[in-house]
């Protein structure tokens, strides 16, 4: 016999964290689906700086974590499962499979959220967890004193490039334009930073080494010279896709693959909604997430009332 | 022992080392957010693979040479032992199906 939610939540992030609690608080049965662990990607920040309400900053782990007890503390049911498929049934009727049994609600807000993008270079596979890393937090303080390299040219490169200076002799961060997408602040940092080089223009063709990375083969996309740069470690930091797979005859997806809502965060089918990183927005930020997750949540409320 | 065991270099050898059972090493330190989330699933692992896998846990900060020896450079990394020697590794953070199937691979 499957049991009928009001609201089944697709993900554990702040979005779908914040979702639930504001389902939950809205007494609908809500169950929140999550494939590995709660948190989401902000659990590999060392610490958040604006998220507003935390002066001090907070380490992104905590703050999902008080957000999990959160929505919690108001019945909000978890269960860690991965999502393999929707059907969409009719108006009050989804139905959800996922590797450990169907579940049936009346109304979905999808909040997987997105993964790291991969460099796709000979490498990067077999020196993974040996040099090639996507959490230059958890990580950087293996290379004390070595030269290492980040590739990207966003917010998250570009704090944990200022981040690595802390442990690594130098810092190169590797960009294949020759302008940061960074937030200004960020990017006034990094270039007060003499332990951290730029180099322009450039993308990454191989990772190579032996029991572990040794170096790098870079190219400009300008001028088409290759050369080889000499690094213990790689962080790759290129940004996200979308985790919408298996939604892509459900709901309207746009060409990079994130979710079509309009302002009430409404996909094309009646009754789903998304929230977070998974749709389509300019701002990926967790309070934007949270945000949304609250929004969703009130919307979906109207929804399953019949309004 | 149905909880994770903290090992130090000096408890190494005989808890993981010396161990007839399998034993799956959690390599974690305090600034790593990844591996607080893993956290609770090698705790449940721990539980319902009680008396066939012993679990330890390894904080690189306070026993980097144990990290060092076994070329351990990103967190959180899973060093499952069999007899004495590393038998497979997991690096990054995975789901707990992932860790089960891992761990049920080794046990066969």
């Amino acid at each position: 016999m499957v049991e009928l939610y009001d609201v089944i939540i697709i993900g554990g992030g702040p979005a779908g964290l914040t979702a639930g609690l504001y389902s939950a608080r809205a007494r609908l049965k809500t169950l929140l689906l999550e494939k590995a662990f709660v948190g989401g990607q902000i659990v590999n920040a060392e610490r958040v700086d604006n998220y507003p309400g935390f002066p001090e900053g907070i380490a992104g782990f905590d703050l999902v974590m008080f957000m999990q007890q959160q929505a919690t503390k108001y019945d909000l049911e978890i269960a860690n499962t991965e999502v393999t498929a929707i059907e969409n049934k009719g108006k009050y009727h989804k139905l959800v499979s996922t590797t450990d049994g169907s579940y049936e609600a009346k109304a979905l807000i999808i909040a997987g959220g997105a993964e790291h993008n991969h460099l796709a270079v000979p490498g990067e596979q077999e020196f993974m967890g040996r040099g090639v890393s996507y959490c230059a937090t958890c990580d950087g303080a293996f290379y004390r004193d070595q030269a290492v390299a980040i590739v990207g040219g966003g917010d998250s490169a570009v704090v944990e490039a200022v981040s690595l200076t802390k442990f690594a002799s130098k810092v190169y961060v590797i960009h294949r334009r020759d302008q940061l997408r960074a937030s200004k602040l960020v990017q006034e940092q990094a270039f007060a930073n003499e332990k951290i080089e730029f180099i322009w223009n450039t993308v990454v063709e191989a990772i190579e080494g032996d029991a572990k990375v040794q170096k790098l083969i870079i190219k400009n996309v300008k001028t088409k010279v290759q050369s080889a740069l000499e690094v213990a470690a790689i962080f790759v930091s290129i940004g996200l896709h979308p985790n919408t797979e298996y939604l892509k005859d459900i709901v309207s997806l746009d060409d990079e693959g994130y979710i079509v809502t309009n302002e009430k965060l409404e996909t094309d089918a009646p009754g789903i909604l998304a929230a977070g990183d998974i749709r389509q927005s300019s701002v990926r930020q967790v309070v934007v997430a949270a945000g949304d997750g609250a929004t969703a949540a009130i919307y979906t409320e109207k929804y399953v009332a019949g309004l | 022992m149905s909880q994770p065991i903290s090992v130090t270099e000096q408890t190494f050898g005989d808890v993981v080392l010396a161990n007839k059972n399998l034993v799956m090493v959690d390599f974690s330190a305090s600034w790593c957010g990844p591996c607080k989330a893993v956290d609770p699933l090698i705790d449940e692992l721990a539980r319902e693979y009680s008396g066939r896998v012993t679990f330890a846990k390894v904080n690189v900060e306070e026993s980097n040479s144990i990290a060092t020896r076994y070329g351990v450079q990103g967190l959180p990394t899973i060093l499952i032992f069999k007899e004495g020697k590393p038998f497979s590794q997991i690096n990054g953070a995975k789901p707990k199906a992932e860790l089960k199937k891992r761990l049920d691979a080794a046990l066969t």
